[in-house]
Order: C-alpha cells, then structure tokens, then sequence
C-alpha cells in the first residue's frame, strides 16, 4: 500500500479565525466571564496564612523535634542509654554515651543511663525510625518544626535541651479539622 | 492674543497656588494608588498584598521609593545625555499638564475669592488632553531611543505603533460626547449631564473610550509596551532608580488623567445621581471616588485578562474600535441634529 501524504495532515489552528468582528465578540463574552471568575474570587477572601503570626496546625502524628521523655512519678529518665536509636538512625545523627546508674546518684530507671545523648538537627531527616528503634519510648518525635538557627554548632541539641519542654507549643490538628 | 477670556477671571496667585497644588496632589495620591493595586490586585488572588510595611502596609511605596533612590545612578555608555535625560521628564510633565484639566468641582468662593475647582478649563478641552498625550510619546520615544539599545529601541516602536493606533479610537470616542454636549469645555460637559449621564447615551462610545484607555495607559491586556515576559521593560529597559520611578509614576499618573477625563466626560464630573446635592465642598471627592472606582476597573480588568498578541492588538484596534468609533459619532451626530430640526 502506498502512503499518501493527505492521510497523515492534521489541520492546526495556529491564529485565530480570520475576521476580527467574530472573534471580538467572542473575545467580549470570554472576557465577561473572566471578570466574573476574578471578581468571585474578591468575594471568596484571602487564603493566605500569615505565618509567623499564625501557624498551620500540624496532624498528631507529624514529625518534628525529638523529645526526651522522664517517669512522670519518679522523675528518671526512660533512656537506658542501649544505644538502638544511634543503631536505628539512618542518617547517624545520634551519638549516645552510656554510663552506670549508681546507688548514690539514680538518672534513669534501668542499669545504666545516657551520660551524653545527643542529635544533630541539621542531619537528622525526622524518619522516626529512633522512636520506633526504642524499648522504653524514651524518644518521641515531638511537633515543633521552627529549629534554625545561625550556627551550625547551635544545632546539635543536647539531653538537657531534648528533656525541656519546648519554649514555644505547635498548634495541633484537633479531630477532623 | 486673548484666550477664553472668562476662565481667567482668579487672580495671578490664585493660579500659582492651584498648579502647586495639583502637583501636590497628583503626586500625593500616586503612591496611594500604587499600594491600592497591589493589594486590590492582591485580594483578586486569594492573598493580601503587602501588608507589612506601616498601619495595612501603606508605607510600602515609600519603602520602595527610598529603595530606588538610593540607587546607583548609571547609564548606557551608548546612550545620548541630554535626550536620556529628558525622556522622563517629558513623560512625568505632560502627565501632570493632562491632569490639570480634570475638574474636582465648578467654580466656587474659597474665603472670599472665586476659585475654579480645577487647573484650568481651556474652550478646547479634549484637544488639550491629547495634545499633551502626543507629546508624551516624545519622553517614551526619546527614552526608548536616546538609550542607545535595540531593546529599547524595539520596546520604543511598539510604544508609538500602539499608542497611535489606540489614540484615533480614544479621541473618535469622545467625539460623540462633545456633540451631544454641544462644547468642548470640560466643566460645561459636566454641567450638560445633569439630566443623564453620557455613558448611557454614548455608551458604545464610553465602551470604546475605555477599551483605547486600556492601550493608551499601556495597562493589562494592552501593556505590550513594557510586556515584561517578552521583552525586559520596553522602552525603558536602560533605565533605573528614580528614572525608572519617574516612568511608572508617570504611567500611573496617566491612568488617573484617563480616569479623571472618563469621570468628567461619561461619569457625570462631580454631579451626584438621584437629585443629591451635597455642599460644593465635597464635589472633589465625588469626583475621586469616582476615579477611584474606574482604576479599581483598571485593575480588575488587569487580574483578568492576558497579554493580547501583537497582530491581535493592531488587528483589534484599526479594524474593530475604529469603525465602532466612527459608527458611533455619526449615529449622534444624526440623531443630534434630526433632534435640534
């Protein structure tokens, strides 16, 4: 069979129809249109969130800055210090020196306890795999997400820093918002 | 050589005092304007505009004014002194030169001493519009070429081709007021629509007026002049700090002339519908809400529509408004004078 080259033409309209009176009033009508589109949305209002003012509430389950947890009752520190988080990390940004509990000085409810504990924020990529590595959920993931800071060195947050309360609250979602 | 004699009827002083104060106000309110769009323009997006400089962001022009300022003040090696230096002058005082001839209010006694609520009222009214339109083209011509780049200069030509072309259609438009109204003072056409407004009468010809303003003031969906997703600014693509401010505030000083002739000639001046009148003092402000109320039409036509094509935009203007314009002054010339028979 040959080929035919007329089977394989497709007209393309590359201006529009010829004759400016046609197109002009469709162009008016359109362009009504257009200015009732614009104008519903004046009416709708702004969605913008301004944000350092007013935040965008986060899920339950978001990940943000890790906290160090402590017995409500006794005070200890639920870290023993076994190092699964450190193991656990992905992105090995947490570093965990452990130590033994003694009689004279109790830290944590186990044997031994986390002498230094610390995550580098600005390596960590909030997996959570540390808060799921954990037998005594001593580390949660927390909800704060506004961490930067000018140095490098500030973003090393150590186990006093992970065992405070955060200055600040992140609003929370509540249900079936 | 006298001119119209009964308009100069204040004394010298008077005169001075009004041109100051037109300059004043002209560009008083020019900064207003600018943050009024961008937060109208704001609002027809879903967002706020700026609203962190000052009380609601109003300091943001001045924020941007004192950042142009203190920019550095350079210019093309190619470009030729004088004629660089002149463009945005021509453009900012042909622009305020228009403006003077809007009238705020009719004549009125201001302690004591008969003042005329406007710059001036030439027997030649809209003749004195477009004659300062045409010689603003100078500043965008001299600007575009005095610069010495192609970009400029193509910018330039676009500049002349459109406002040409979009200038006959603007000025036919009015046509068709001005028989109706049997003047060409400005204050008289105001004074001519007590009964009705023209823009209802000579409503093809206010539709016109408004479309060729569009072009005229190089704004949205006719601004192919600056186009600045195309070419980088048009005309004043060489231009920068206060020379570039001088530019756009002369664009937007134009946008008001155009409000202000739309007010005067189709939007009754500063007459009030329904038999209101209020004490004269207050007719400037009747004429400014009006104004105001036709930019906000500039803007929500700019949030609307896109750029028109180069051909589309010359195809439109000489093919579509010219004869619609054409038709319209014939239709009331007829109807005026089997009237008046």
């Amino acid at each position: 069979m040959t080929w035919s080259p007329g089977e394989d033409q497709i007209t393309v309209q590359r201006a529009p129809e010829p004759g400016a009176a046609g197109g002009t009033y469709r162009a008016f009508g359109e362009t009504l249109r257009g200015l009732k589109t614009t104008l519903a949305r004046v009416v709708e209002g702004v969605h913008t969130i301004q944000y350092p003012e007013e935040k965008v509430p986060v899920y339950p389950r978001f990940r943000g800055r890790h906290k160090l947890h402590r017995f409500e009752d006794t005070g200890l520190e639920k870290c023993v210090g076994c190092s699964l988080c450190a193991a656990a990390c992905p992105s090995d940004c947490i570093r965990v020196v452990a130590a033994e509990n003694t009689p004279q000085e109790r830290v944590s409810a186990g044997e031994r306890y986390a002498a230094v504990y610390e995550i580098n924020i600005s390596r960590c990529i909030f997996c959570g795999y540390c808060e799921v590595a954990c037998p005594f959920d001593a580390i949660t993931m927390g909800h704060d997400f506004e961490m930067s800071d000018y140095n490098r060195s500030d973003l090393i947050f150590t186990k006093e820093m992970l065992l405070a309360e955060p200055i600040e609250a992140t609003p929370l979602r509540t249900e079936g918002e | 050589m006298i001119l119209a004699l009964d308009s100069y009827f204040e004394p010298w002083w008077i005169q001075i005092i009004k041109s100051l104060l037109i300059f004043g106000v002209a560009l008083g309110i020019l900064p207003l304007i600018i943050v009024y769009e961008r937060k109208l323009l704001g609002r027809f997006q879903g967002r706020y505009g700026p609203n962190r400089v000052g009380p609601f962001g109003l300091l943001q022009p001045l924020a941007e004014i004192v950042k142009f300022a203190t920019k550095e003040d350079s210019r093309p090696v190619t470009s030729i002194g004088p004629l660089y230096l002149a463009a945005p002058v021509i453009s900012i005082l042909t622009a305020v030169a228009a403006f003077a001839l809007v009238p705020f209010g009719d004549v009125t006694n201001v302690f004591g001493t008969r003042v005329g609520l406007y710059g001036i009222d030439p027997s030649i009214g809209p003749l004195y519009v477009f004659a300062f339109g045409a010689i603003a083209f100078y500043g965008l011509m001299l600007g575009g070429w005095a610069s010495g780049s192609k970009y400029s200069f193509l910018g330039a030509m676009r500049a002349a081709a459109q406002l040409i072309s979009y200038e006959v259609s603007q000025g036919l438009a009015l046509v068709g007021v001005i028989i109706t109204a049997g003047s060409l003072s400005l204050t008289a056409i105001v004074h001519a629509q007590g009964g009705m407004w023209y823009f209802i009468p000579q409503c093809v010809g206010f539709l016109v007026f408004t479309i060729a303003s569009f072009a005229e003031t190089n704004r949205s969906p006719f601004d192919l002049i600056e186009a600045d997703a195309e070419l980088v600014a048009g005309y004043f693509t060489e231009y920068g700090g206060t020379r570039m401010v001088a530019f756009l505030f002369a664009e937007y000083l134009n946008m008001m002339v155009v409000s202000g002739i739309a007010v005067t000639l189709f939007l009754g001046g500063w007459l009030l519908p329904f038999g209101i009148h209020p004490p004269t003092w207050v007719d400037p402000f009747v004429v400014l809400a009006k104004m105001m109320v036709f930019i906000s039409f500039f803007i929500w036509i700019r949030a609307t529509l896109p750029r028109l094509r180069y051909d589309q935009l010359m195809s439109f203007g000489w093919k579509i408004l010219l004869p619609l314009a054409m038709a319209n002054t014939l239709v009331t010339a007829i109807i005026v004078v089997a009237v008046h028979k």
